[in-house]
């Protein structure tokens, strides 16, 4: 076994034995539940879901263009009520990951050159702050995905491999059913090891299934 | 970039590519083969690792190469490696001595590589000049 993969080895038995200890103290603290995915998978239209169903406010705002979101935000104690029980959680939701940002993919949504170049600068800074928050601020990983598009990308499967490597509970949400060529069986083919839920947060579909499998995993 | 000795070519000669062997890999720590990573795409070539990266090397990839984005200049990474499957060894496999889990992985800069095809066991890109 050669030095890296020692690290690496050192690094899951610590995140275990953290999480074992973290369930066996558990100080009924609420778990922190990060959600992740690609650009424009419908992540914000998912917080802003959860958070406008159990407490009224939304998270942030909401739109086509990549990297709308640049910063991580969190929602507090957003308290989910099912079968008798209640689950307190904190959504925090994430800048779309990626490993490339080209400020040209900005100008063609009609933003003038300073502004794509501001937003792509921000952008950057969003994702490598989305990365940080998953290996260290983290419990647990809604990993929103666009149904309608191919899920066997780089950032899906390294970002997937790095949540499993933080031994972190996670539930695949095969987000915007709504749209034709949505095609949820591919996401469950791509990732076979990990439950997946179809739904659309924009038009609500199946949110009853989210709010059971988010109190099961999370709760 | 990696110290090849006296050999040198222009770029425009074609694509240079980098093939590192896991013993090669296995010697250095994590912020060497981000470094070692980023300075070859920096110049414009391929590199291919023979072990991949752990999932917190590439965490900290992402996050290096973030920091490097400059929109005159370099746009970010293109990766390629195969999806893990579902098969792969636990940890106490690890633990035991299972088979390793690294995978080939292709590195190389956002604007020169495109990816065609990308599935369980096949991944399929096309690489241009600059």
């Amino acid at each position: 076994m050669g030095e890296g993969e020692t690290m690496g080895l050192i690094t899951d038995i610590r995140n275990s034995v953290r999480r074992v200890t973290d369930n066996l103290f558990d100080s009924g603290e609420p778990k922190r539940i990060g959600i992740y995915g690609p650009p424009n998978a419908g992540k914000t239209t998912l917080a802003n879901r959860i958070s406008r169903d159990w407490t009224g406010d939304v998270i942030g705002p909401e739109s086509e263009i990549p990297h709308e979101t640049r910063r991580a935000s969190r929602k507090e104690n957003v308290e989910i009520k099912r079968n008798g029980k209640t689950v307190t959680i904190d959504i925090v939701d994430t800048p779309g990951v990626t490993t490339k940002v080209d400020y040209e993919e900005f100008v063609a949504y009609d933003l003038d050159e300073d502004e794509a170049i501001e937003r792509s600068r921000e952008a950057t800074e969003g994702v490598a702050e989305a990365m940080h928050w998953l290996r260290e601020d983290v419990d647990g990983v809604l990993y929103v995905l666009d149904s309608s598009n191919d899920p066997f990308t780089q950032v899906n499967t390294m970002l997937i491999g790095i949540i499993e490597s933080q031994n972190l509970p996670v539930l695949v949400l095969a987000n915007k059913t709504d749209l034709e060529d949505s095609n949820v069986g591919r996401i469950q083919n791509a990732f076979p090891q990990h439950d997946t839920l179809a739904m659309s947060a924009l038009e609500g579909e199946n949110m009853d299934d989210v709010y059971d499998r988010i109190a099961e995993k999370f709760g | 970039m990696i110290d090849v000795g006296e050999v040198t070519h222009d770029s425009a000669d074609g694509v240079r590519i980098d093939m590192v062997s896991a013993e090669r890999l296995d010697g250095m720590a994590t912020m060497e083969k981000i470094r070692m990573v980023l300075d070859a795409v920096h110049e414009g070539n391929i590199v291919i690792l023979e072990a991949g990266l752990a999932p917190d090397e590439e965490s900290k990839l992402i996050e290096v190469t973030m920091s490097e984005i400059d929109p005159d200049g370099f746009s970010g990474i293109e990766i390629e490696t195969y999806p893990k499957s579902s098969s792969d060894p636990s940890l106490i496999d690890r633990l035991v001595g299972g088979s390793s889990t690294s995978k080939l992985t292709v590195i190389g800069p956002a604007n020169r590589i495109e990816t065609l095809h990308k599935d369980e066991s096949l991944i399929s890109a096309l690489v241009s000049r600059q």
